[in-house]
C-alpha cells in the first residue's frame, strides 16, 4: 500500500513536471514568434523591454487558461494587427509570398527536367 | 527558338524582381503601430489606485460618456510634459478622464499626483502591464479616446496642444 502510494506520488510529480515543461516550451515557441514592437529586430523571447515582458505574461497566462497557439495568434493579431507575427499566415495578402518560392523552384524545375530530357 | 524563350523568361524575372525591390525602395519600413479604430473596449477588471476595490470596465464606460483613457506612469519623462495638458481637458465637462497607471509603484503614483495635480474621475492600477496589452498599447504614454464603448482614436506618445483641439472638437 505505501509502495502505491509512493508510486502514485512519484507518477504525479513526474507528469505535473512534464505538462509545466510543455507549456515552457509552447510559451518559448509563441514568444519567439511574436515580434517586440519596441524594439526593432528583437521577438519578444529575446527581448526585456517593459512591453516584452509584460506580453510573456499574457502568453504564460492564455496558455494556462488553455488557449492553443493559433488562439493566441489570433487573440494578439485582433490587438496589434498582422505586424506582430514573425511568421505570417497565409490570406490574400500574402500568398505571393508564400507561392512565389514554390513556383520559382517548380519552374527550375521543369527547366532542368527539359533539358535532361533533350540529353538523353 | 529555345534561346528565345529562356531569354524572355530570364527579362520577365528580372523586371518582377526589379519592381518589386523598386517599388520597395519607397515604402517606409519604419514600424507604425496599427491605429485600428472602432474596436470594442477589452472585458477586463481592475484594480483602482486609491481603495483596493476591483472593478470591471463595463462598469466605468458606459454608452453616453466619452471618455479618454490615458496610460501614465510616474517613471515616465512625457507624461509628465503631457500632464498640463490633461489637467487642462479635465475642464471640460462632455469627457471623463481614466488614468491606467502602467507598472508603477503607488506611492510614487500618488506623490506625482499631488505633486502635478489629479485629472482623472477614476484610476486602474497596471502593475504588469497586462492591461495595457489588452488594450493593444506598446508603452506609456498612450491614449485612446472612447465613444459607446469603443475606441475611436487612439494617440502614441505624449499629447500636445494641437491633438488638445483634435479631442475638443470631437467630444463636442
Amino acid at each position: 500500500m505505501k509502495f502505491f502510494k509512493l508510486l502514485i506520488s512519484f507518477i504525479l510529480i513526474f507528469y505535473l513536471n512534464n505538462a509545466h515543461a510543455d507549456n515552457i516550451d509552447l510559451n518559448h515557441k509563441i514568444t519567439k514568434n511574436l515580434r517586440c514592437l519596441v524594439c526593432q529586430g528583437q521577438s519578444v523571447y529575446d527581448s526585456d523591454s517593459d512591453f516584452a515582458i509584460s506580453l510573456k505574461i499574457v502568453v504564460a497566462n492564455k496558455i494556462d487558461e488553455g488557449l492553443s497557439e493559433k488562439q493566441i495568434y489570433s487573440y494578439l493579431k485582433k490587438k496589434y494587427g498582422e505586424w506582430i507575427l514573425y511568421d505570417p499566415e497565409l490570406n490574400k495578402n500574402t500568398y505571393l509570398l508564400w507561392l512565389l518560392p514554390v513556383l520559382l523552384f517548380l519552374f527550375g524545375g521543369v527547366i532542368i527536367f527539359k533539358r535532361f530530357k533533350i540529353k538523353n | 527558338m529555345k534561346n528565345k524563350f529562356f531569354l524572355f523568361t530570364s527579362i520577365l524575372i528580372f523586371l518582377i524582381i526589379f519592381s518589386i525591390f523598386y517599388k520597395g525602395l519607397h515604402k517606409q519600413n519604419i514600424y507604425t503601430p496599427s491605429v485600428k479604430l472602432n474596436k470594442k473596449i477589452p472585458e477586463y477588471s481592475s484594480k483602482l489606485l486609491y481603495t483596493d476595490k476591483i472593478i470591471n470596465y463595463s462598469e466605468i464606460f458606459d454608452k453616453e460618456n466619452f471618455y479618454f483613457l490615458n496610460i501614465w506612469s510616474s517613471w515616465c519623462v512625457p507624461c509628465r510634459a503631457e500632464h498640463d495638458l490633461l489637467m487642462e481637458l479635465s475642464k471640460n465637462e462632455d469627457i471623463k478622464l481614466v488614468g491606467l497607471n502602467y507598472k508603477d509603484n503607488t506611492d510614487n503614483a500618488q506623490k506625482f499626483l499631488k505633486e502635478l495635480g489629479n485629472p482623472f474621475n477614476i484610476i486602474l492600477v497596471d502593475i504588469d502591464g497586462i492591461q495595457a496589452i489588452e488594450w493593444g498599447a506598446v508603452g506609456v504614454p498612450e491614449s485612446f479616446l472612447i465613444h459607446k464603448k469603443k475606441v475611436i482614436k487612439k494617440y502614441i506618445g505624449p499629447l500636445d496642444t494641437n491633438l488638445l483641439i483634435q479631442i475638443k472638437s470631437l467630444i463636442k
